[in-house]
């Protein structure tokens, strides 16, 4: 038998592929999209009314609740990331495949964000609306969740990758990630402080810039790590 | 072409076995058997690189399969316990997705004739969680149909299959042999392949 040569296929033909088998099967399970979605809102809604209609204290916690809520929603999802294919024997399959597990990781990670990361990027400024946010405020929110958001999907696809095939696995990821994203709650939410205290946005929005460099550089290559050790 | 030498695998503290050697070559065929619990799901996943030996080396044309990485990957097809499709995807687009990360330029034209050969003519526009337990692990088997790597690494892959299924199967293993393939398979089944004296390998 002739000697097969090694069938690598594109970066970019491995990443189309990945991504739209994962949005096909996101396609196919609605629910679990909305779950994350509808979380968002409730608890983002739940703030005004327990605190009540004062509008200045509304307007000085909005950035922090949005933040927080949006961190908290991109929790429930984390699970799903990898455990659904680990389950059905599909990802040992992908880590046999003579690919980049870099690459499908990656794939996987921005499929997992436009599912569970962008819906609430879209929702962000009606829910800000409840909080009587200016709308340069709403923008710097809207800029600030789309900077942020997808640092939240590679942070917990580590945490993910780890946990994987663990008893309870759900919640240990959110007790492994949550601390590792406080610096995002911070440049994020304080972003949106800045303009309601009138000082410098910019400055911000940089550093989540830089953590998502950051992210996008390692969280893919540690999380293929990850993933080999739990599959042992 | 396969070389195992002193292959030692433990699972936590639990020594599965050790000092294992054995070589397949072209046109081999080769039958891990062992009581439950004796270790042939762990052997087959060492051979793959899906776990880390204890000791010992596998090599593949003469490279140690852990330097080789995604191209021992190109050579060899792995069939485990677990079926490995989506549930929500059907035959097709399952099919579709694994020949596209296995690097084949698969057409669908090809896919139906292997989910034909495999007897599932009709089934390959419907989910595979429609299907019967049976089916599914027809629609795995039919990757083997797709693929050309020459080195086939099947964990039980008779579960679930009704009589016509493995007799298809043997069939199919027998193609691949004479194809200048090779496998390595475990069953608790009795699997013949006509014109082929099959190899035993018994882990205690």
């Amino acid at each position: 038998m002739s000697r097969p040569i090694l069938k690598k296929i594109s970066l970019v033909g491995l990443l189309g592929l990945m991504i739209r088998r994962d949005l096909l099967l996101a396609v196919r399970r609605r629910a679990d999209v909305l779950t994350t979605l509808i979380f968002f809102i409730i608890v983002a809604s739940l703030f005004p009314l327990a605190i009540g209609s004062e509008m200045g204290t509304l307007r000085t916690i909005a950035p922090g609740v949005v933040w927080v809520a949006a961190l908290l929603a991109s929790m429930l999802s984390l699970g799903r990331m990898f455990s659904a294919d680990y389950l059905d024997g599909t990802l040992e399959q992908m880590m046999l495949a003579p690919q980049s597990l870099s690459t499908i990781v990656l794939a996987k990670i921005f499929a997992h964000w436009v599912v569970s990361g962008l819906p609430l990027v879209i929702i962000a400024p009606i829910l800000g609306l409840q909080f009587d946010m200016s709308a340069q405020a709403l923008w710097v929110l809207i800029f600030s969740l789309l900077l942020g958001t997808p640092i939240l999907s590679m942070v917990g696809a580590v945490g993910a990758a780890l946990t994987l095939g663990l008893r309870g696995g759900g919640a240990l990821v959110s007790l492994l990630v949550l601390p590792l994203c406080i610096p995002v709650l911070i440049f994020g939410a304080g972003a949106v402080e800045a303009v309601a205290s009138g000082s410098s946005v910019s400055s911000h929005l940089a550093l989540l810039g830089a953590l998502l460099l950051a992210a996008l550089t390692l969280s893919p290559w540690v999380t293929a790590l990850a993933l080999r050790i739990s599959m042992e | 072409m396969l070389d195992i030498s002193n292959l030692t695998c433990s699972r936590g503290d639990h020594l599965l076995f050790s000092d294992l050697s054995f070589s397949l070559s072209i046109g081999e065929l080769l039958q891990v058997q062992g009581v439950n619990g004796s270790g042939k799901t762990s052997l087959l996943r060492t051979l793959c690189g899906l776990m880390t030996p204890t000791a010992g080396e596998i090599r593949w044309r003469g490279q140690s399969t852990s330097e080789m990485g995604d191209e021992f990957h190109a050579e060899m097809i792995y069939v485990g316990h677990l079926n490995g499709l989506k549930d929500e995807l059907s035959a097709l687009e399952n099919l579709r997705i694994s020949a596209g990360l296995a690097g084949h330029k698969t057409d669908d034209k090809q896919i139906t004739v292997a989910l034909h050969r495999m007897g599932l003519r009709g089934r390959e526009a419907l989910p595979i969680k429609f299907l019967s337990e049976g089916q599914r692990r027809r629609v795995t088997l039919a990757r083997l149909l797709l693929s050309g790597a020459p080195l086939w690494v099947l964990d039980e892959p008779l579960t679930a299959l009704d009589v016509t299924a493995v007799e298809l199967m043997q069939e199919l293993i027998g193609e691949h042999l004479v194809n200048d393939g090779m496998a390595v398979y475990t069953t608790h089944q009795p699997l013949q392949v006509a014109g082929v004296t099959t190899r035993c390998l018994a882990l205690s």
